[in-house]
């Protein structure tokens, strides 16, 4: 019996039988089920192996080898299949937890920024970024800021009732027809130099249509210092209209009247997206600071020169990104927010 | 200002035949062009026609004219709408066959029960112009029946139309664009006024009197008598006022604006038998009334200028003559015509054109000011135009009082236009385009000519430029002329910026906040009606009812500026249900007016100087306040149904953790606490806290307001004054202790009346110094706990900074806590 455990043949049989019984196994419980016959206390690589002590010295060594080899063979042989179960399980595994991942989860609803607050910001950061600082003021301003400070003579045209909304019963305080009120108030209230951009809300006695809203915004742009030159305001625009345009933009001024600035220039902006081919958009005024203005907000116009520029946001998203109708602006419907995002 | 090509080459040496590069010249120097009227399609047969015979037709709506038209080759008969014009008139006829700008073919065609063989045209339709008040008729003697009419028309002359700015008065006459397309093209250039002769007078034309010189600095009159008041005018000049976008009316009529178009004074013609003695030109009394040439009896305001006679005001100086001394339309025979032709302060003319609402021609170019020097010629090329065309004959007299002001001489450095531009131009530029603009230019060299003494450019400016006042004025000049296709693109020294301040981040953060958490930004206007606050049922009293009102509001009902965020909100809310869209959450963020109890009144600075520090903090105190607010408004779900399951509606939880929300952004940790106010449902409104101040309030809107504004069922609201929450900028870092915490769950029974705020309150303070966080996680009520109370099961958390610490310590902090918070709060540990 001992001997018999022992032999070639016998050792073969048992490796055979091992290996024919790991490759029946077809998942894993049985191949677990079939290792105790082949591998456990009672299998007969083990059995050998305990019956070599039964052995001559001479003959011991040589049965213990093959006894090795033969367990060696049985090991690799469930190694191996329990190898290749595994991951068939694994994959079986992965299959069946698969979902539809189209399944949408929108159960927090997307919310927006509007595109004004969108494009003003930009505007800010790209002003930021050129060291300029920000500034705002009220949208209930005193005539004196919004007109007289900006060389509106008291019977200016724009004065007029068709263009400005006055509050109370005098005309001391209307709602801002402009930013440039912002100007006035950065000079009087800041140290020299000063380079601030304004965003913000305007008003003009505009009935709300497809192109007209009365309620506005603009962004105004000031530079004050020493030797500033209407070749600086260029290049501050042509700055301005890469960064919000592209680098092929650039700008083309066109004479033009503001009472507050002199010379003064209309802005023309290269749009490179321009529907029906690349071509000059109006863009917004600028100009040299009238040395009226600097003076009323106590600069003198001898030491200091300074230029402004202004563009209006609407008109700016207008032809950007191809607005139809100036009321989606203005009435609030969440799907125009919300195609600009966060 | 529109004018033909042809006006210009009557000023101007070499005009381009293209007007689009004469369009482009105009802009080059600063005319904005609005548009070029090119030559209009018209083809086939146009015929000079004389209208032999007028059938009225009237059985239709209208009254209709058959007419029979001599056309050179035959008579037709023609249908026509139009009533200006008698047998015997001149007119264009456009054939079958013939196409007019639109295009319009023509065909015969049976209408109003006749058969019409073409058509009679007025100008507009033969694209000639904007008159469209009735059928083109030529003076007689302009052509014979049959000619073609399209040479006649003159339509291969486009006409260029500019928008003048109000610093160019002097450009709303050909005289004036004309100088400009010369400087710009470097043509020469002819002055028309140039071309009058003025020649020396003997005595007065009518008699004058100036008693207000600073409304009136020069009046002049001409006279002519003998005029053919029936007189055509010639078919040239109707060809002119026509593309000029003036209808023409009559001889007197037509000259006069012909001249005004030319040289840009404005000229009245008075039928000098209706006037009554001395002309007075003075300020209008109290109640005066004038029946103005439009037929309107106007009552004048005591800073009117008027024209006046021994009968009363004449006319409403540089804005419109009376009724009363105008030459009547239909007057025939020979008329005895004053020719007025006047200068008026600028300012004079735009208030009383305000007042009356009466922008006219004459008050158009007045309020920009007119050449002074001008009168004297206007009058008399008028007069020549008249004796040419009208017969008659000038009077020797002359009528001139008053003189021209004097406009100052400026002084300006003269490389002020280089240093301004930031080109160095060539030598001599400066003065050259002065000169070309009409300055008498001098230099002056300040010091002895030694280094360091400067150059200065003495320019006189010309009669018509009372806007080069300044340096300045003379840099934009030189710039505009030397073009500003040449100024280089620099950028300024950058200087160091200090980038976006804590409120404008913090403004930022809060926009963002509340897009990412679901909400949509919105901008409505600030527009509200006072019947607002009666909706949202805010009391008599409440502050919010006091606004600033609108003086000329777009909607009349819409006069008053928002104090708050809500009505705005609420209306975008219905606005958007109404477009079918159920589950809102909006938000906007922007500035409320809140007018002071007791205003005070707004200065008014000079503008010769700074302000002093005193009349800014008036100014700013004379304003309102203007806090930025943040306003959210919820309907519907906040979280939808799905193929996950139902959805949640929103709630007054949601408004509230909106404000929270909009804390956070701040950088502070809101307190809410149990409020009532009008909007809110009263059990369902909590006030939000910085500390103890109120800062904002949140909750679900009371039913009525519901109701009022037509809002979706238990809408909610939230509005808060970002500006009152104090700027967090630099917030003490914690210290993150890595022991282990030890965590405890306790339960509380208090009465229900009692916030769950102030349970968790006195947990927190009880707990001290172990206690990390304070969390709820169950409310029960229900027979367990008895009726009027409820339960509130905490998950507290306790940690050490330096050990980890013992269950022991833990669970007698834990009593501390529950200890504290039945002494505030009567909880009892269930």
């Amino acid at each position: 019996m001992t001997e018999n455990l022992l032999d070639a043949a016998s050792l073969d049989a048992a490796v055979k039988a091992a290996v024919e019984a790991f490759d029946a196994a077809g998942d894993l419980d049985a191949l677990a089920a079939a290792k105790p016959a082949h591998l456990g206390d009672k299998a007969p690589v083990l059995l050998a192996r305990r019956s070599l002590g039964s052995l001559p010295g001479p003959e011991r060594a040589d049965a213990g080898k093959r006894v090795n080899a033969a367990r060696q063979e049985v090991q690799t042989a469930f190694d191996s299949r329990r190898e290749v179960l595994l991951a068939e399980r694994d994959a079986r595994v992965l299959a069946e937890e698969s979902v539809d991942v189209t399944l949408p989860w929108d159960r927090r609803p997307r919310g927006a920024r509007h595109p004004i607050t969108q494009i003003a910001e930009r505007i800010a950061d790209v002003f930021v970024a050129m060291g300029y600082e920000v500034a705002e003021g009220p949208e209930v301003e005193s005539s004196w800021l919004n007109f007289d400070a900006l060389n509106f003579g008291k019977d200016h045209p724009a004065r007029t009732m068709q263009d400005t909304f006055y509050l109370g019963s005098d005309q001391g305080t209307v709602l801002r027809t402009h930013t440039s009120p912002v100007q006035v108030r950065a000079l009087l209230e800041r140290e020299l130099p000063v380079y601030v951009v304004c965003p913000g809300r305007t008003f003009r006695t505009d009935e709300l249509d497809a192109t007209h809203t009365p309620v506005f915004h603009q962004v105004e742009g000031l530079a004050v210092d020493k030797g500033i030159t209407m070749a600086h305001l260029k290049g501050t625009l042509d700055a301005f209209a890469r960064a919000m345009f592209g680098a092929e933009s650039t700008t083309r001024l066109r004479p033009s009247f503001f009472p507050f600035t002199e010379p003064s220039a209309e802005v023309d902006v290269w749009f490179p997206e321009k529907k029906g081919g690349a071509g000059w958009v109006e863009w917004g005024g600028c100009g040299m600071v009238n040395p009226n203005v600097l003076r009323a907000c106590g600069v003198d116009p001898e030491v200091y020169s300074g230029f402004a520029f202004g563009m209006g946001l609407e008109r700016t998203l207008q032809f950007r990104n191809g607005l139809p109708d100036m009321r989606d602006m203005v009435e609030g419907d969440v799907r125009f927010s919300r195609a600009f995002g966060i | 200002m529109r004018v033909p090509l042809s006006w210009l080459r009557d000023h101007v040496a070499e005009v381009p035949a293209d007007a689009a590069a004469v369009g482009e010249a105009f802009v080059r120097v600063g005319l904005e062009l609005e548009e070029i009227h090119g030559t209009p399609e018209l083809t086939g047969p146009l015929t000079v026609g004389r209208v032999l015979e007028i059938e009225e037709l009237t059985e239709f709506k209208k009254p209709i004219r058959y007419c029979q038209v001599d056309l050179g080759d035959g008579v037709r008969g023609i249908v026509c709408g139009a009533r200006n014009f008698v047998a015997g008139d001149l007119v264009v006829v456009a054939q079958p066959g013939a196409v007019l700008p639109g295009p319009f073919p023509i065909s015969a065609r049976k209408t109003y029960g006749r058969t019409s063989n073409g058509m009679i045209c007025s100008a507009k339709e033969l694209g000639l112009g904007a008159d469209h008040s009735g059928i083109l008729v030529l003076p007689p003697g302009t052509a014979e029946p049959g000619a073609d009419a399209l040479p006649l028309l003159g339509v291969d002359d486009p006409v260029v139309e500019l928008a003048i700015t109000p610093d160019r008065g002097y450009c709303f006459a050909v005289r004036g664009i004309a100088r400009e397309l010369a400087a710009s093209l470097g043509e020469d250039f002819t002055d028309p006024a140039r071309r009058v002769q003025v020649p020396e007078a003997e005595g007065p034309a009518w008699p004058v009197r100036i008693a207000d010189e600073a409304g009136c600095p020069r009046f002049v009159t001409r006279r002519v008598t003998g005029v053919d008041a029936s007189a055509p005018t010639p078919w040239w000049m109707q060809r002119r006022l026509l593309a000029a976008g003036m209808r023409p009316i009559s001889l007197t009529v037509d000259v006069t604006n012909f001249v005004m178009l030319d040289l840009g004074q404005p000229i009245h013609a008075y039928d000098a038998t209706r006037l009554q003695g001395e002309i007075v030109v003075r300020r209008a009394e109290a109640g005066e009334k004038l029946r103005t040439l439009d037929d309107v009896e106007r009552t004048l305001d005591p800073d009117d200028l008027v024209i006046a006679d021994d009968s009363g005001a004449i006319g409403l100086a540089g804005v419109m003559g009376g009724a009363s001394t105008e030459i009547p339309l239909d007057r025939t025979g020979s008329v005895d015509v004053v020719i007025e032709a006047a200068h008026f302060a600028p300012t004079v003319i735009a208030r009383a054109a305000r007042r009356h609402k009466l922008p006219s021609e004459a008050s158009k170019r007045f309020e920009r000011s007119v050449d002074p020097q001008l009168p004297p010629i206007a009058a008399e090329a008028v007069a020549n135009l008249l004796v040419e065309h009208g017969g008659g004959r000038i009077e020797p007299g002359r009528t001139d009082v008053g003189a021209a002001p004097v406009l100052p001489p400026v002084r300006m450095a003269l490389d002020l236009p280089d240093r301004t531009a930031g080109v160095t131009y060539a030598r001599g530029a400066t003065v050259a385009r002065l000169a070309q603009v009409g300055c008498a230019v001098e230099l002056e060299t300040s010091g002895d000519g030694k280094a360091g003494s400067t150059t200065l450019v003495v320019a006189t400016p010309p009669s018509w430029r009372p806007d080069l006042d300044l340096p300045a004025a003379l840099v934009e000049e030189v710039l505009r002329l030397e073009g500003y296709e040449t100024i280089p693109s620099t950028l300024p020294p950058a200087p160091a910026g200090r980038g976006l301040t804590p409120a404008q981040l913090r403004k930022r953060s809060v926009s963002r906040a509340l897009a990412e958490a679901g909400h949509v930004e919105v901008e409505p206007f600030p527009f509200v009606a006072d019947a607002v606050w009666d909706a949202l049922g805010l009391p008599e009293d409440d502050v919010r009812r006091r606004t600033v009102t609108v003086a000329n509001p777009l909607d009349a009902d819409r006069d008053r500026l928002a104090t708050t965020l809500l009505p705005g909100l609420l209306e975008t809310l219905v606005r958007n249900k109404a477009r079918g869209f159920d589950d809102l959450a909006l938000y906007a963020l922007s500035q409320v007016v809140l007018p002071h109890r007791n205003p005070v009144p707004m200065p008014d600075p000079g503008v010769d100087r700074r302000p002093t520090d005193s009349e800014i903090a008036m100014i700013e105190a004379a304003l309102p306040a203007q806090p930025v607010h943040v306003g959210v408004v919820l309907a519907g779900d906040r979280e939808p149904r799905g193929w996950w399951g139902p959805g949640r509606r929103a709630g007054w939880q949601d408004a509230i953790e909106a404000g929270r929300l909009v804390g956070a952004a701040a950088g502070v940790a809101l307190r809410v606490t149990k409020a009532e106010l009008a909007p809110w449902h009263p059990g369902r409104c909590g006030a939000l806290r910085v500390g103890e101040w109120v800062v904002g309030h949140a909750g679900e809107l009371h039913p009525k307001v519901v109701e009022a504004l037509g809002l979706p069922p238990r809408t909610c609201a939230m509005e808060l004054d970002l500006d009152a929450i104090p700027l967090q900028d630099a917030r003490p870092a914690p210290h993150v202790s890595p022991y282990p915490p030890v965590s405890v769950d306790v339960a509380l029974v208090t009465d229900e009346a009692v916030p769950a705020a102030e349970v968790a309150a006195a947990l927190t303070e009880g707990g001290g110094a172990l206690l990390e966080e304070v969390r709820l996680f169950d409310v029960y009520t229900g027979a367990q706990v008895g009726e009027g109370n409820r339960s509130l099961a905490y998950a507290l958390r306790f940690r050490a900074p330096d050990r980890t610490l013992t269950n022991e310590e833990a669970n007698a902090a834990r009593d501390a806590a529950v200890a504290l918070a039945a002494e505030r709060v009567g909880a009892v540990l269930r």
